[in-house]
């Protein structure tokens, strides 16, 4: 009952309006490529060391949730994951966009955000204690295989030539090692040149692998950059509601998936949401459609993230260990108030703790009007801006942006090369997908096999700290599993279609 | 003609005498506006945090605001080799962190060189510890020596970060008690104790603020400090155990070269004034930290005797030769 009347702190009419404004700005921070939920907390943090504690906490958990949120509509509309766990967004979303149903794609991201976020937020509320115990039983070995695991979703994911994403990844995997490496503490593939010091920073990878080619073919082209309908239908929640009905399994596992992977501190929202999107399309019955503008799709991916925001506070205050970057950042701020996490925030802190859960879940609620609000202006200014003028906004804000993740001209150098590259490689079959993946999980990959061989070979015995936990045999068959999937539904297909005679016509 | 000529050279004359007292003015008022305060690394992080606590005392003192900005990569080389570009009128500091400034340049070119950062004033450090979980069997400093001395490598440390303070820690604990362990590196702090917590590891190097943030779930062996620690007066530091230890994490502020000397004082001294503080000395205290006051006078003696320590290490560590 305490519990109850803690939550219900959240409702004040102070916090009320701090969360209104918290989403709010959230969303519009998150819409702008480049500029991260990380940036917008980390930005929001001075201001809120003037407020009363709950107060701070309940605006930096509206921030964060509105923009890990507001990532969807740069992702749907011009192609451009805002963060990384939005790039399975544009699969869908930008192919929608696309044929004209922006709108729908948009209203979808907010009704699979707003469900994502209730089960995020629900199972912190109910469970954090227990699943804080999942991040400890992640160890060095675990993390390996787990991003050999996302690399293997390649050849669910990729559109086209299996061949080819294996190369995308590959070519992702040597970006990645650029830099100073964590482990080992060399400089490699620099060249002597400061500019390449600090490695690729997947952010501004993202937005010139996605974002220049888009604008490239924006130029060289003369149709206008997205399908516009004669006559406006409005919001079209209620064609979004019925998608979301029919999909109500689909949102509920991509949920499920954001809130566990989330736990995992380094994993992170992008893992997430791409096991979710090669759940869902592995689930589906018109799998072909995925990538083409399937709504599932938006439906499975903006679930799993905003999932991620409620499941990565999880390891962050029972364990102080932050889940997710912008975590990081809130953790740095409760110890600056004075707080310590830890179980102390569960009992001795606890009004505190469970006003800035209700605060999330209030903010997660108001994701449904104001992002259908905001959702609408966003497509309108979209498609009504003459493409003359939305070309140079555009590739200004990439440039603003890039240069405002971590204030170096040296990505914005990376992220034009990169963008280039990226429009090169794609005319030839290549999509920047499997790209980015490798150079997300590259590290993840390369600090995990070091840390687990130092282990292994302290305890001297190499081969089994690699392949005995039955977690990491889990991940094993899972991958496995996951490489030979398309071959043996290939197969399958081919044997019903010679039992069944021409009946074999795909459910649609 | 004549007129012209003497109004001229008044105002040459007026112009000397106002240039000449010009950087006088400028450091008595300074600062005027806000100071732009740059962390080489992301949010969240110690240097974050500690960086953020200073804020609020500085804009009571000089009733301009602090701001803190990130500029994170290559374990700080990013922020550092780009600060002989910033302005040099003290409106913008930068992070300064040790070992890692003397470290990182040793050997190769990772951008910047040490003498490149004019550090004004370090103002605390995070003392090293060595880490074990709560159940772990190592009671005491001997208990792990004793197994590490058993088998040789056996004994697993994380850390963070290759080169970094933690790598030094180890290195030169090894050569103190003269055995052989693991030393296991990680991305930052959070990770590291992630793996002790996990049981991935046995024992971690980290910091009493490491100490200070899982209370309930981790005891330290031994601490790396002059004194034991107020939070934790049952442990021992390395120097009452008989191995000679005082290092860790030491964090300050640096500016470009040729930033006014006056100026690099008034900073100086702004920031001795926070570290003053009675309120900011508690809350550094309550996170771990231990405060040390080294003034823009003392920097290059603080600065030679640092230097020693780690090209010590870095000879061990195959850095140089």
């Amino acid at each position: 009952m305490e519990i109850l009347s803690y939550t219900l702190g959240a409702l004040s009419p102070v916090n009320l309006g701090l969360a209104l404004l918290g989403v709010a700005s959230g969303i519009i921070i998150g819409a702008l490529p480049g500029l991260s939920a990380t940036m917008a907390v980390a930005v929001l943090v001075p201001v809120t060391f003037g407020m009363a504690p709950e107060s701070a906490l309940i605006m930096l958990g509206a921030i964060y949730t509105g923009a890990i949120y507001g990532g969807s509509y740069s992702a749907i509309l011009v192609n451009t994951p805002g963060t990384p766990s939005a790039i399975a967004t544009t699969f869908d979303g930008f192919p929608m966009a696309k044929r004209g149903d922006g709108d729908l794609a948009v209203t979808l991201s907010t009704l699979a955000s707003v469900a994502g976020g209730v089960v995020g937020v629900l199972a912190l509320l109910t469970l954090a204690p227990l699943l804080a115990q999942v991040a400890l039983s992640f160890g060095p070995v675990e993390y390996f295989w787990l991003a050999i695991f996302g690399l293997t979703l390649i050849s669910a994911l990729s559109e086209g030539s299996t061949l080819k994403g294996f190369m995308g990844a590959g070519f992702g995997l040597l970006l990645s090692t650029i830099g100073v490496a964590v482990v080992g503490g060399d400089t490699r593939y620099t060249f002597g040149s400061q500019v390449l010091l600090g490695g690729i920073e997947t952010v501004s990878a993202l937005i010139g692998l996605y974002c220049i080619p888009v604008l490239i073919d924006l130029v060289a082209t003369p149709e206008a950059h997205l399908k516009v309908d004669e006559e406006q239908r409005g919001i079209r929640l209620r064609e979004g509601l019925g998608h979301a009905w029919l999909g109500k399994l689909n949102l509920l596992r991509s949920a499920t998936i954001g809130t566990v992977v989330a736990i995992l501190p380094g994993a992170g929202g992008s893992i997430a949401s791409l096991v979710s999107y090669s759940e869902a399309r592995r689930a589906s019955r018109d799998a072909s459609s995925f990538g083409k503008g399937n709504p599932q799709g938006v439906l499975a991916t903006e679930s799993a993230n905003n999932a991620t925001v409620g499941g990565g506070f999880i390891p962050t205050l029972v364990l102080g260990i932050p889940g997710t970057p912008p975590d990081a950042v809130i953790l740095g701020a409760l110890l600056v108030q004075g707080f310590r996490t830890g179980p102390e925030l569960f009992t001795t802190n606890a009004s505190i703790t469970y006003t800035f859960i209700g605060g999330l879940f209030l903010a997660t609620c108001l994701l449904l009007p104001l992002g259908l609000l905001i959702g609408r202006y966003a497509f309108k200014s979209i498609i009504t801006i003459p493409k003359a003028l939305l070309v140079p906004t555009i590739a200004f804000m990439t440039v603003i942006g890039t240069y405002a993740i971590r204030n170096s001209v040296s990505d914005v150098v990376i992220m034009l090369t990169l963008g280039v590259v990226g429009w090169l490689l794609n005319r030839y079959g290549f999509r920047p997908s499997p790209i980015v993946l490798g150079l997300i999980l590259g590290p993840i990959a390369e600090q995990g096999f070091v840390q687990g061989f130092l282990m292994g070979r302290a305890s001297g015995a190499v081969v089994s700290t690699f392949f005995g936990g039955p977690i990491s045999l889990t991940i094993i068959a899972l991958s496995v599993l996951s490489v030979f999937y398309p071959m043996i539904k290939v197969r399958r297909a081919r044997r019903r279609g010679h039992d069944g005679g021409g009946s074999h016509q795909e459910v649609s | 003609m004549r007129v012209t000529h003497s109004i001229a050279l008044a105002t040459g004359f007026g112009m000397a005498i106002v240039g000449s007292f010009t950087p006088l003015a400028a450091a008595d008022d300074f600062p005027s506006k806000d100071v732009q305060y740059v962390i080489p690394f992301g949010p969240g992080g110690e240097s974050d945090i500690s960086a953020r606590l200073q804020q609020k005392y500085f804009e009571e003192i000089t009733g301009e605001q602090l701001v803190v900005q990130y500029m994170p990569g290559g374990g700080g080389a990013v922020g550092w080799s780009q600060l002989s570009d910033m302005s040099n009128d003290g409106y913008r500091i930068m992070g300064s962190n040790l070992p890692h400034i003397i470290l990182k340049p040793m050997g190769k070119d990772v951008g910047f060189q040490t003498e490149d950062l004019n550090n004004f004033f370090y103002f605390h450090y995070s003392p090293d510890a060595i880490l074990v979980r709560n159940d772990s069997p190592y009671e005491t400093l001997d208990d792990l020596i004793q197994a590490a001395e058993q088998t040789p490598g056996a004994v697993t440390f994380s850390g963070s970060g290759t080169y970094s303070a933690n790598d030094v820690a180890n290195t030169r604990f090894q050569q103190l008690a003269d055995i052989t362990t693991t030393y296991i590196p990680f991305k930052g702090t959070g990770a590291a104790v992630t793996a002790l917590l996990g049981g991935q590891v046995q024992a971690e190097w980290g910091y009493t603020t490491v100490a200070a943030n899982h209370q309930d779930k981790v005891r330290m062996l031994a601490v790396a400090a002059e004194e034991r620690h107020p939070m934790f007066p049952d442990v021992p530091t390395f120097n009452e155990l008989g191995y000679d230890m005082v290092g860790g994490a030491y964090r300050g502020m640096a500016v470009p070269e040729g930033t006014p000397e006056e100026v690099q004082q008034e900073l100086s001294e702004i920031f001795q004034q926070i570290n003053e503080n009675p309120e900011f000395q508690q809350e550094m205290q309550d996170l771990g930290f231990v405060l040390m006051d080294v003034p823009l006078e003392e920097m290059d003696a603080f600065m030679a005797e640092r230097q020693e320590v780690y090209e010590a290490t870095a000879r061990e560590l195959g850095l140089i030769d």
